[in-house]
């Protein structure tokens, strides 16, 4: 693949490494969607194809699609980020949504202007093929890679090599279901227990030799029921990376549910079989892997390291005094890189939302602050500017406020991560989305950004129970249902507390349901309960923690207890009483619960 | 030479070079539609100006033909309409000359933003113009009124077209429309998309050439006037523009549809 072809904009933009695209794609995915409306291709078959190139069913309607671009390991260029603004502003609503998953998504596209985004994105060597349907979907890689402390080596390439070997690969066309491999940086950034394949970089010293290789977890994920992933082995030699790899996509495509929806990932194929039968029946697939295809094929992974420049700034003292909020940003936005004087900027986006105006603004700011060039698609639904010198960060955080872009707060709990929900997900029963966007605005009214007992906390919302919210990772996690009193229906969530998805990952524990719109005093109940409780050391996850495992010695000693005390806010009133409460979010109709076909939605 | 000689109907848009060939040949009018006080500070040489409020103000087909006559145009004349507003405005200008009767006039293929980052002349003189006479020959075939599109449209070979955004669109519009925003009809260099890009547009979207069209905006057929002349530039004839677009449409309390069961404001970011 080249990408001598890719136009280039600005005079000092970096070109995408990769050009992932195939135009001709393009093409063909129009002409299908014609004989497709000309009932020359059936419902299931077209589905499958549309959801191969990337084109989510949008809620409630045959006429529009959300168009999914995979942006490998997050990796994504300002010229990217442009053509994202033109083509969402012509095609879509103007903005964009940055996934969980460092996927970039237009929603409510027509159906027949889906060939149009896809040849816009060719022209900046981004596709959208393989981004949903039962595929290998975008490798995630973290976005700390290359410049975590805790890191053995950057994993970056190697996440690319493997997006590069699997995509339009014959081997992961049609696997029983969807499968997700994320590579980390180290053991509390990324996720590597909860998806199918997580790796985390390692080394071992042979023979006074430096041998780089990875912690592979197999069978984790997060769904209707969740499963943290096993660890294959002590060490896989980068090497057998490609091995393992194939050698697992193979057995789950040969052996996994293709019958029942419901049971068709990966993880309920482990847990069936169980780990052990699992495990030997990979490193046996691997055997006869390595033996068979070692002399073909070979992972193409680049590690040239990648140029880094700093850009030339014109003036750093321009005379203007740091804007006001400067230091309550850069808390809770910069992250400290392992290479001297640099940082990583989070840079704050509600619910993932972006503007087109947003996205052109932020592709100028990274040509002129990051010295990589480029940016990353963080895991909540943020985008992250690294290698930002120092001394410059006052002068981009007034470039970032310009745009809009400044808010405080992304790497603290004041940023909820929320699923798209009512917004446009056939399988909602809330509005998961505005909800998140709801408790970022309290949290940051309250500055409760600014504080440190909250930092490491998370609260992600998933608008059903299937989990693109990833609510059962998060110290406060809600999926969305139904409540009823007598004919009356009302939005609600199911609470889970205590969920996390670092080295000791664990699942949430179900607490209680609460009602949409009480989850807000709900929460600051909760936090106010943990101020009375805590000891001094304490952070809001450790002291959650102790109370799901049973370790906790003041008032709160279980997940029961809390109920207890939360029961008062949670009383429906009469709709005479509180018509609000009947409502949801963005909605001033009765709320009632519809859903169409699934398409997992993630 | 006969097949040389200039022919009766305008191409949809003209180029800088032609229009400034055009202009020292002194064989055009330019009509800058921007605001007086933008006008008077820098436009396009020769250029007269005729602000869209202005025009809107009273678009009575005898108040207009005053306006046309005091901007020194006949029936002969020669005219090139330009905007800053992505074409739209310009649009509704030249549209309304059309519906006068007027057959030769084009849009300027880029904005005056363009024109000026191309660093082409400007001038910030006003031009003395003698006044004409235009007759008036109506052509109420290019223009569609509510009572008139609300039978049309009922009928197999009529396509009606929402020019708005896309939210918007969702959020209500004429039942049976089909939303083609205007961002989609024009790219940043040019106010219309490359014929080609164009042609494949409409056909993906269904919209055939032998159809009847209707477009529609939010209030005064601005944005919808785009999307008459983007049509009219992949040989679309069949077009009317639905001048008083949903504002009218909603204050007569006609019709409306909706998309139902979706929250999608607020996956705005705006
Ligand atoms: S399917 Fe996924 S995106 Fe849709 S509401 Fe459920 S959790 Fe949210």
């Amino acid at each position: 693949m080249t990408i001598d072809n890719l136009k280039q904009s600005g005079p000092d933009s970096k070109l995408p490494r990769v050009n992932w695209a195939k135009i001709e794609e393009a093409e063909n995915f129009a002409k299908t969607v014609k004989l497709y409306r000309q009932g020359k291709i059936d419902h299931d078959n077209f589905r499958r194809f549309r959801l191969q190139h990337g084109a989510y069913g949008t809620r409630m309607t045959d006429d529009y699609a959300m168009v999914r671009i995979k942006i490998p390991a997050g990796e994504i260029y300002p010229i990217q980020l442009e053509k994202i603004a033109q083509l969402s502003e012509t095609f879509s609503i103007g903005s964009a949504h940055i996934s969980t998953r460092q996927n970039i998504q237009l929603h409510w596209v027509v159906l027949e202007d889906v060939s149009e985004i896809m040849r816009g994105l060719s022209e900046v060597g981004l596709t959208s093929r393989e981004a949903c349907g039962n595929t290998v979907r975008n490798v995630m890689c973290s976005p700390l890679a290359g410049v975590c402390h805790d890191e053995e080596f950057d994993t970056t390439p190697y996440a690319i090599a493997t997006a590069k070997f699997l995509l339009r690969n014959p081997l992961n066309q049609n696997l029983p279901r969807k499968f997700k491999f994320n590579f980390t940086c180290c053991e509390k950034h990324g996720m590597a227990r909860m998806v199918d394949v997580g790796l985390i970089p390692v080394t071992r010293e042979i023979d006074g030799k430096t041998q780089r290789g990875f912690k592979i977890f197999l069978g984790g994920g997060l769904g209707n029921k969740s499963f943290v992933g096993h660890h294959l082995e002590d060490f896989t030699p980068e090497e057998d990376l490609l091995y393992t790899s194939i050698a697992v996509l193979r057995i789950f495509d040969r052996m996994g549910n293709r019958k029942n929806m419901a049971r068709n990932r990966m993880r309920y194929l482990v847990d069936e079989m169980g780990w052990e039968k699992f495990q030997n029946l990979v490193l046996k697939e691997r055997a006869i892997v390595r033996a068979t295809q070692s002399v073909i094929v070979k992972l193409d992974v680049d590690n040239t390291p990648n140029d880094i420049k700093r850009p030339i700034t014109v003036s750093d003292e321009d005379g203007k005094s740091t804007p006001e909020g400067y230091s309550r940003w850069l808390k809770t936005s910069a992250f400290k890189q392992k290479q001297d004087g640099y940082h990583s900027v989070f840079v704050n986006l509600e619910a993932g939302d972006i503007t087109a105006n947003q996205l052109n603004a932020l592709a100028k700011i990274c040509r002129e602050f990051s010295a990589e060039g480029f940016a990353r698609n963080g895991f909540s639904q943020e985008i992250v500017l690294r290698w930002i010198h120092e001394s410059d960060l006052p002068r981009l955080y007034s470039n970032l406020l310009e745009a809009g872009l400044a808010k405080p707060g992304t790497l603290s709990m004041a940023s909820p991560i929320g699923c798209s929900g009512t917004t446009s997900c056939n399988l909602a029963l809330t509005n998961s989305h505005r909800l998140a966007k709801e408790i970022q605005r309290k949290f940051l009214e309250l500055k409760l950004d600014e504080d440190d007992e909250l930092r490491d906390s998370t609260i992600k919302i998933s608008g059903c129970p299937n989990s693109c919210g990833q609510h059962e990772i998060a110290t406060i996690g809600f999926y969305g249902g139904g409540g009823r009193v007598g004919n009356d229906m009302y939005p609600s969530y199911q609470m889970s507390l205590g969920g996390r998805s670092d080295r000791e990952t664990m699942l949430g524990v179900i607490c209680m349901r609460v009602p949409a719109k009480r989850i807000i005093p709900v929460i600051l109940k909760i936090i106010e309960i943990f101020k009375k409780n805590k000891q001094s050391e304490d952070t809001l996850s450790s002291w959650i923690n102790r109370v799901v495992k049973g370790n906790e010695n003041s008032e709160i000693r279980s997940v029961n207890d809390f109920k207890q005390i939360l029961a008062p806010l949670v009383v429906s009133p009469t709709k005479e009483s509180d018509a609000d409460f009947y409502l949801d979010y963005g909605s001033d109709t009765n709320y009632h619960t519809i859903t169409g076909k699934g398409e997992c939605a993630a | 030479m006969c097949c040389l000689s200039k022919e009766n109907i305008k191409s949809v848009t003209t180029d800088a070079d032609v229009l400034r060939s055009e202009i020292r040949d002194k064989s055009v009018r330019v009509i800058d539609v921007r605001r007086e006080e933008d006008y008077k500070k820098t436009h396009i040489p020769t250029s007269v100006n005729m602000p869209l409020a202005n025009l809107l103000s009273d678009d009575s087909p005898e108040r207009v033909v005053k306006l046309v006559n005091a901007l020194g145009i006949d029936d002969e004349t020669s005219v090139v309409v330009y905007d800053d507003t992505f074409g739209a405005l310009a649009s509704r200008v030249a549209w309304t000359l059309e519906y006068l009767g007027h057959n030769d006039v084009s849009l300027l293929d880029m904005t005056f933003g363009q024109w000026n980052s191309l660093g082409l002349e400007t001038d910030s003189k006003i031009p003395s113009i003698e006044s004409k006479n235009h007759s008036l020959k109506l052509r109420p075939e290019i223009m569609a009124t509510a009572d008139y599109l609300e039978k049309a449209k009922e009928k197999d070979d009529v396509i009606l077209l929402d020019n708005r955004e896309r939210l918007n669109f969702l959020e209500q519009h004429i039942p049976k429309a089909v939303n083609i925003p205007y961002r989609s009809l024009g790219t940043s260099e040019k106010i219309l998309r490359p014929k080609e890009d164009m042609k494949r547009l409409f056909e993906n979207r269904g919209i055939e050439p032998d159809s009847e069209i209707i477009t529609y905006c939010g209030s005064v057929g601005t944005l919808s006037g785009l999307a008459y002349y983007a049509l009219k530039s992949v040989n679309h004839s069949n077009l009317k523009l639905y001048v008083r677009s949903f504002k009218e449409w909603k204050n007569l309390k006609k019709p409306i549809d909706k998309q139902e069961n979706a929250h999608y404001w607020d996956l705005s970011a705006e």
